[in-house]
């Protein structure tokens, strides 16, 4: 494989796709398929056939706005339709050069122009399980750039001058992982796809993997002919099964278009992946505990250092990036790394995927530039909170992260502002809440997560969870006393201070982000033994002998 | 030292060929541990005594440690699954619209805690953390068939319909 | 022939002290008497640095280490007993003993108590946090020994004697987070598992949890000290 003969198969791509007047693109992402769409797709191309339409239906991956769907996009004219049924196939194959159906139209101009995608550049346009498709979108260019024009050295400078960040949540440059997985010694390494999505709330890696896998793939190709790696794994949750099939799908592809395997691009580059399974552990997003899942043991976290870059899968040099973060390596190697940190802040550059989910109008996926404001995020391409409700909070970094409230909305997202508003970027879940959530009944919610997440190892989040969530439980039911709010506070800085991984060390974020600006909502509870949401059932007070 | 020799299949059923593939395929190392407790769920629908000894005793895992990597992982179940099996997202999207009276709700209808299936042996009743269809939420899967935007009626016909099956 | 030994000079509590590159921060401090408190080490096995005990104060970084698993190096500044670590301590002690049932006075281990001594130790006079009381069970199948629940504070000491010393690996933890707990094979009755009998679990258990049924009611001290002796043995073999 060499350029000359991807632009030709990218070439043969668009000339076939060049024979028809239309295209009908087909959201079969696990959102739309929920709603059939694969029965939709299915009457598309019959009705195109009946009416004599010559139009190409293709199967996509996620458009985004997975409360619409499913959705339809039709090109060259860009219409876009919403809850488009399998009967309205009809109507939606007569509209190709006439009127388009009024009613089915989706016209939320404002929820795309102001997304900047880059990472979702092709989600929606191709489909994910041909990998010519994704040729055909300047697909594999940058893997066969690196192998034929640039040393290691060099893809490791450009991904540093992009200021590239690790997407997973922690925010670790990427630039300088790569950099130290390089030097480390050993012929023998390993790179590693985290696709362990836990987050509740989160699904932005589900959607990628399942809308433009091949991205994700050209990404670890790049990153192993960088740091000095053979072989790869990709760890995807078990519950993602649209992924797993579609990555199984793909890596046989490449696989067959010499884009994996030995002597890649003619060039002595061998490298191959394997797909593991997660179990359902949130832990195993961890490292060192991802490390432990794929040797086939309990997913329990190790002390840090030494770190998985020096010795990692079984004990060998290991790089480990999240999803996200290897979707954004093949537009940096191919546009360098300077275009890449022209966007985004002085310290976060890039764009980043959020889940936009709860109590808002556009649910779904968007990925915008970093530094834009959580307001413009909520309230402009959100679209606000739904039925005459009035925003909250908005939860980001999942169980790690916390709660910001209404008057943080103008914060710049990055990864410094989000943390000093007491949260965290995380992956990119961002949960609206609106008057109707209770705050303390929130943090109980994530509380009870992580206690039942926690892997055991370490008695702080073992116990500290535990107790923490008899806390809150209380507080909940209105027995608890200023005193317990004390202890439990006492407990969050122990918890957060002593826990061996990030998962009790996170832990307390979601009481302590609630408890520095809703802390009357626990006052409410405590003294006056009333839940302002009306969530939390507190029995009528009940007089306890002390 | 003598070689090791892999115990027989526990019985002639052919799945535990589909089981023994999997070890095989890695080589019998101890790695494929999960992998091979997946292929082992995927074909009886849950785990067993006997087949996690099997499973250990072939891949020479403790048995000890291989009962400790079951029972860590949530996807892995000790019991037989139900006839039909209503899982409910409990992830923070769902839960936010109010998935906990979804749960609830099943519960009182069954008349079992989640995570547990009816005396009959029709019905499963579990919750997952998060399915990532958040952009539909809140979810459930019904027979491991995704459905966004469930409401408490909705949920209940379904288990009617099971029931008198 | 000269060996060259990569030394490292480092300050524990103000005092200069000297190390072997690779040490651990809690060999070196120990070497030098500066007592650091542990549960989950234990001389001769792997450590796991579970127990958050030995967590120390690195200058220059706000991050703790566990003293067990954290290694030397040079020009180091460590504090091993700042008022902050030992708030932490207390807090991490209080949780163990809330955790499950330890009542000292009816144990079998009152007196030879890992637990109980750090308790007293680090001046924890009384538990905040409220007590969990899970029902837990104790196993008596053994002919020998006894599996109390109740006392575990999950340590895996036994786990890992069983699996690197005796070479057994019968012990191993079940569940995960506050529902973990030590199992013999599929969670089998101790008495009719792979158990060897060797008894070393017992010996290594810090608490009353793992005990020698004909000590009941006696005094029952254990002896860990065989490890390293049975470890340097091996060695020169």
């Amino acid at each position: 494989m060499n350029i000359e003969e991807l632009e030709q198969i990218a070439e043969s791509v668009r000339a076939e796709n060049a024979k028809f007047d239309y295209e009908i693109n087909v959201c079969m992402g696990t959102g739309c398929l929920s709603q059939h769409s694969d029965k939709l797709k299915d009457e598309l191309v019959k009705e195109a056939e009946k009416q004599g339409k010559n139009a190409f239906i293709r199967r996509t991956g996620c458009m985004g706005l997975c409360a619409a769907g499913p959705l339809v996009l039709v090109d060259p004219e860009e219409i876009l339709y919403q809850h488009v049924k399998a009967s309205d196939a009809a109507a939606v194959a007569a509209s190709l050069g006439a009127e388009p159906v009024a009613a089915l139209q989706c016209d939320l101009r404002e929820h795309f122009d102001q997304q900047v995608h880059v990472v979702l550049e092709n989600s929606g346009h191709i489909d994910p399980e041909r990998i010519d498709d994704y040729i055909a979108h300047d697909g594999y260019q940058a893997l066969v750039k690196a192998l034929t024009e640039m040393e290691p050295n060099d893809v490791i400078k450009q991904i540093t001058e992009s200021g590239l960040r690790g997407r997973g949540g922690g925010g670790y440059p990427t630039g300088l992982k790569w950099g130290t997985v390089a030097k480390a010694g050993g012929d023998l390494k390993y790179v590693i796809c985290n696709g362990d999505e836990g987050d509740p709330g989160a699904f932005m890696d589900r959607s990628v993997l399942e809308s433009d896998p091949q991205r994700v793939l050209e990404g670890m190709a790049i990153a192993a002919y960088a740091v000095g790696a053979s072989k790869g794994y990709v760890y995807v949750r078990a519950e993602y099964p649209l992924a797993v099939a579609r990555l199984t799908n793909c890596l046989r592809d490449a696989r067959r278009r010499g884009l994996l395997g030995n002597n890649i691009c003619n060039t002595p580059f061998n490298f191959d992946v394997e797909i593991r399974l997660g179990a359902g552990a949130f832990v195993c997003g961890e490292e060192t505990a991802l490390i432990a899942s794929i040797e086939g043991k309990r997913g329990t976290p190790k002390p840090r250092p030494p770190y998985p870059a020096v010795s990692g899968l079984w004990g060998k040099p290991t790089l480990i990036n999240n999803v996200e973060t290897f979707a954004n390596i093949a537009p940096i190697i191919r546009k360098g790394g300077k275009w890449f940190a022209s966007v985004g802040t002085e310290k976060s550059k890039g764009t980043k995927v959020f889940a936009i989910t709860g109590k808002i109008t556009n649910t779904g996926l968007v990925e915008v530039p970093m530094g834009m404001t959580l307001r413009q995020i909520i309230e402009g391409i959100g679209g606000g909170v739904p039925d005459g409700h009035k925003f909250k909070a908005v939860q980001t970094g999942g169980p790690s992260g916390g709660c910001i409230p209404d008057e943080h909305l103008d914060l710049q997202v990055s990864y410094e502002s989000l943390i000093q508003a007491g949260s965290m970027m995380g992956s990119g879940g961002m949960i609206v809440m609106d008057d109707t959530s209770c705050m303390v009944n929130v943090a109980r919610f994530f509380v009870e997560f992580c206690m039942t997440e926690s892997c055991g190892k370490c008695i702080p989040c073992r116990a500290g969870t535990a107790q923490m969530f008899t806390l809150l439980s209380r507080i909940c039911a209105g027995t608890g006393t200023m005193d317990d709010l004390d202890l439990l506070v006492d407990l969050c800085g122990t918890i957060k201070e002593t826990s061996l991984c990030g998962l009790g060390m996170t832990a307390p974020n979601p009481v302590l982000s609630t408890l520095r600006y809703f802390k009357n909502e626990y006052i409410d509870h405590i003294v006056h033994k009333r839940c302002p949401a009306g969530v939390c059932n507190i029995e009528a007070p009940v007089e306890v002998l002390a | 030292m003598p070689a090791f020799t892999p115990p027989p299949l526990p019985s002639d059923d052919k799945r535990w060929k589909i089981v023994n593939g999997t070890m095989r395929k890695n080589g019998f190392a101890r790695y494929a541990l999960i992998e091979t407790l997946h292929t082992v769920q995927s074909a009886f629908g849950y785990l067993d005594d006997d087949s996690i000894r099997f499973v250990a005793r072939s891949l020479r895992v403790p048995l000890s440690q291989a009962y400790g990597v079951v029972t860590f992982y949530h996807y892995f179940s000790l019991k037989p699954p139900g006839k039909h099996t209503m899982t409910i997202c409990t992830g923070t999207a769902c839960y936010i619209k109010g998935t906990d009276k979804l749960v609830a709700a099943a519960e009182k209808r069954l008349a079992i805690p989640q995570g547990q299936t009816t005396a009959d042996g029709k019905i499963s009743l579990m919750t997952a953390r998060c399915v990532g269809a958040c952009g539909r939420a809140p979810v459930v899967l019904t027979d491991g068939e995704l459905v966004g935007q469930m409401t408490g009626e909705q949920m209940l016909e379904q288990l009617e319909r099971w029931a008198v099956e | 022939m000269s060996v060259a030994v990569d030394v490292k000079t480092l300050v524990i509590d103000g005092q200069n002290v000297s190390a072997r590159a690779g040490q651990t921060i809690l060999e070196v401090a120990r070497e030098n008497k500066i007592d650091i408190p542990t549960l989950c080490h234990l001389d001769g096995l792997g450590d796991v640095g579970a127990c958050r005990l030995c967590l120390v104060e690195i200058k220059g970084t706000n991050k703790l280490l566990p003293a067990c698993v954290a290694t030397v190096e040079e020009g180091m500044e460590v504090e091993t007993a700042t008022d902050r670590l030992k708030k932490h301590r207390k807090t991490i002690l209080e949780l163990l003993f809330a955790e499950r049932n330890h009542i000292c006075s009816v144990c079998v281990a009152n007196g030879h108590c890992e637990l109980q001594a750090l308790g007293q130790q680090q001046g924890l006079t009384h538990v905040r946090l409220p007590y969990r009381n899970p029902e837990l069970t104790v196993d008596a199948s053994h002919e020998r020994f006894t599996l109390d629940h109740n006392r575990c504070i999950l340590c895996t000491r036994c786990v890992r004697v069983c699996a690197e010393i005796e070479g057994a690996h019968v012990w191993d933890v079940m569940g995960r987070g506050i529902n973990s707990s030590v199992i013999t094979d599929l969670n089998d009755p101790w008495g009719s598992s792979s158990c060897t009998r060797c008894g070393k679990c017992v010996q290594v258990c810090p608490t009353g949890a793992l005990f020698d049924k004909s000590k009941v009611g006696s005094d029952h001290p254990k002896y860990p000290d065989f490890l390293p002796w049975l470890n340097l043995m091996r060695e020169a073999q």
